[in-house]
């Protein structure tokens, strides 16, 4: 029932890993025309799911088992969550009779997955099932975007019933609203027509929402520059003159201080995360500020907020273009211009000398020339990776931004690359983060998926050194790898390709080598191990208070 | 201060947990809460005590909002409501002074519904002033137990609760 009821939401992939609770699933996949890929720890399953939902915009399965199989996709439904990712994750639980005895591989997931799913069911009656899968795919995938679980006990698995999948659902109590207040809007359009010195502040809701060219039409009509978050990188070009790529703690000087200085602020699909705002009350002091999201309880959560519009970022930005007029905000930008060369983004590569992190992943960009799929682990290369990878299409990053999940980017771009598989994945790891889950390359080289690895090595976990060497005076506890292992040899292992380089000049020949082999490569990159990610915004300060990296 | 929302839910496993688990996990107080099932056996209604201020009531309401088994949330704090709690209290009596009780009881229209040769039981029902002041005056003779259903509310006249809002009764009434 639950393999008709996939195939009717046209699932063409389900990441999972089989055991005692789930048998009856498994083998009724046996025979079913849906690709299943076994990954090696159940929480690499739901991170390739998500990769695979955040790379295609359509929702990603997961299978795992009652107990120990459940438990272990919390950190990344977690994950999901936090990012609004669409997910449906279907546990296996032990027989009804035995619910609440203790049994063996048993565990309360629907308790211990309540606060970190948009929803979630534990099916008692198997007639009920047919309408809850039919209401978890669409509550995943609809409204703000979030993970959705179903435990399903063994013996409902075994039942058999008639299978009749409701074509509609009907849920009472859960109705997004789409569809902006017109007032507010205009509100927002003489906001805009009036500013002289505009902010766009552009999060993860514009890539869900699919919203990336309304934007750029808004951006360019009224010569607004755009900010993004970590979530919203890939729903702005890069390389737009309008772009000031991201904000907050490792955003760029440019951002932060435009955001300081703005007299208008439209934050579209973003929820001024603390990692954004830094000191709240000092951010965007002087700006007016209009919020659109489709949650309305994320609009005047954080701050206070002048123009309030709850609705699907497209569907307000189509009725905001509507009446707004062009405008040039030449002063303005040259001020911008001015912030640019102040503190611009840059980085010493002595041709000889140690490998630079940042050299490496802009390496990556100018080698893909922008058009990879990029997912990241969590640290400084996830950092440098949103400072000098130029994003050109939408969802071409996935990146675990609200949770922070090491462990999250390998797996990740193994879901993405099966989503995409015409098209070139990255995923920018560092030698911390990629062991996290490293037993994937026995997934990647399994089903042969083609990820390109590239590892920022630098013998550290990077960004908690690099807090430590600045505000706990270089007393570097519990943060060297310097024992990790050879990661070529890692590779080869697992029977995938290794390269390793040293020198700048490596650097472009290993990625051009790694792209032309058709199955899975890891790249050690051995850089400087003492870098640190600039500018950077100290905890709880105000973002316009930068240390910028070239004070010493 | 404190306000007072109803709540209509659908009447299904986990929908207090969800409610309770989202009070703790967001760090809002509850006061007091109380549940039962409303005319339709599908919907329970839940009045909830809350302590807040303005800003994290709107936060309250907002995410409640977001739980997928919540109907309707309205707030009765400013709106002409009747509000009743039941309270249960053991209290020491003896000979000597069980007379005594009994007439705090009749002022406060309570009633006695079991006695010991040590105690008694006092069932009351009211508002917090009533339940408050009743507590006060026996605590002189020594309370020993005290039960609470938390509070519930109604709205006066004919208003009814319909989609969050406060409207005059048509013929759609939970």
């Amino acid at each position: 029932m639950v393999i008709e009821a996939l195939k009717k939401e046209n699932v063409d992939v389900i990441f999972g890993y089989p055991g005692g609770a789930v048998l009856n699933l498994y083998d009724q996949l046996y025979d079913a025309d849906i690709r299943h890929i076994m990954t090696r720890h159940e929480q690499a399953a739901v991170h390739a799911a998500d990769g695979y939902a955040r790379a295609t915009g359509r929702p990603g399965v997961v299978f795992a088992t009652s107990g120990p199989g459940a438990t272990n996709l919390v950190t990344g439904i977690a994950t999901a969550y936090m990012d609004s990712v669409p997910l449906v994750l279907i546990t296996g639980q032990v027989s009804s009779p035995l619910i609440g005895t203790d049994a063996f591989q048993e565990a309360d997931i629907f308790g211990i997955t309540l606060p970190i799913t948009k929803h979630n069911y534990l099916v008692t009656e198997l007639a009920d099932l047919p309408r809850i899968m039919k209401e978890a795919f669409y509550l995943a995938a609809s409204g703000r975007c979030g993970p959705v679980l179903i435990d399903l006990p063994k013996d409902i698995q075994q039942a058999e019933g008639e299978f009749r999948y409701p074509k509609t659902v009907q849920i009472p109590g859960y109705n997004p609203t789409y569809d902006g207040h017109l007032g507010q809007i205009n509100r927002a359009i003489k906001a805009l027509a009036r500013a002289k010195k505009p902010v766009l502040y552009a999060g993860g809701g514009v890539v869900s929402s699919g919203a990336h060219e309304l934007l750029l039409e808004l951006a360019e009509r009224t010569e607004t520059p755009v900010t993004t978050t970590l979530m919203g990188l890939s729903a702005f070009p890069g390389c737009h003159p309008l772009s000031l790529g991201m904000l907050g703690m490792h955003g760029t000087y440019w951002a932060n201080i435009a955001v300081n200085e703005a007299d208008l602020l439209i934050a579209i699909g973003a929820r001024f995360d603390d990692r954004v705002t830094g000191k709240i009350n000092r951010f965007a002091q002087g700006a007016k500020i209009v919020h659109i999201d489709i949650d309305p309880a994320e609009i005047g959560k954080n701050i206070r907020v002048d123009v309030p519009i709850v609705g699907d970022v497209k569907r307000v930005l189509t009725e905001l273009l509507k009446k707004t007029e062009a405008k040039q905000h030449p002063e303005w930008l040259a001020r911008i211009e001015e912030l640019k060369n102040c503190a611009p983004l840059v980085y010493c590569q002595e041709p000889e000398g140690e490998l630079l992190p940042q050299f490496v992943i802009e390496s990556i960009y100018r080698e893909t020339k922008g058009e990879a799929v990029i997912t990241t682990e969590v640290g400084q290369h996830q950092m440098w990776t949103a400072q000098y990878y130029k994003f050109k299409n939408l969802r071409s990053l996935a990146s675990s931004g609200g949770l922070g999940t090491m462990g999250y980017g390998f797996p990740a771009s193994l879901g993405a690359q099966l989503g995409r598989p015409e098209e070139i994945v990255f995923c920018i790891a560092g030698d911390g983060s990629f062991q996290m889950n490293s037993q994937e390359l026995a997934t990647a080289v399994n089903y042969n998926i083609p990820v390109k690895v590239a590892i920022i090595n630098n013998q550290y976990l990077g960004m908690v050194r690099q807090w430590q060497q600045i505000f706990f005076r270089r007393r570097y506890s519990s943060v060297a790898l310097e024992k990790g292992p050879d990661f070529v040899k890692l590779a080869e292992a697992y029977g995938a390709v290794g390269l390793r380089a040293e020198k700048a000049a490596e650097v472009a020949v290993v990625i051009r080598q790694a792209m032309a082999i058709p199955g899975p490569v890891v790249l050690d990159f051995r850089v400087r191990a003492e870098e640190n990610v600039f500018p950077m915004v100290p905890p709880n300060c105000p973002t316009c208070e930068m240390i910028r990296g070239d004070e010493e | 201060m404190k306000y007072v929302l109803a709540v209509l839910v659908e009447n299904k496993p986990g929908v207090l947990v969800r409610v309770a688990g989202l009070f703790a996990r967001r760090g809002f107080n509850i006061e007091s809460l109380a549940v039962g099932k409303t005319v339709d056996p599908a919907i329970s209604r839940m009045t909830i005590e809350v302590e807040a201020d303005e800003k994290t009531l709107e936060q309250v309401v907002k995410q409640l909002n977001k739980l997928i088994n919540i109907l309707r949330i309205s707030n009765l704090t400013h709106e002409p409501s009747v509000n009743r709690e039941l309270v249960m209290i053991k209290v020491k009596a003896n000979a000597t002074n069980r007379a005594e009780i009994q007439q705090i009881v009749e002022t406060f229209r309570a009633k006695i519904v079991d006695v010991s040769l040590h105690s008694v039981i006092i069932e009351i029902t009211g508002n917090e002033e009533k339940l408050e002041a009743i507590l006060l005056l026996l605590s002189h003779y020594g309370i020993l137990e005290t039960v609470r259903t938390g509070k519930i509310a109604l709205l006066r006249g004919s208003k009814v609760i319909k989609n969050g809002e406060v409207k005059e009764n048509d013929k759609d009434v939970l």
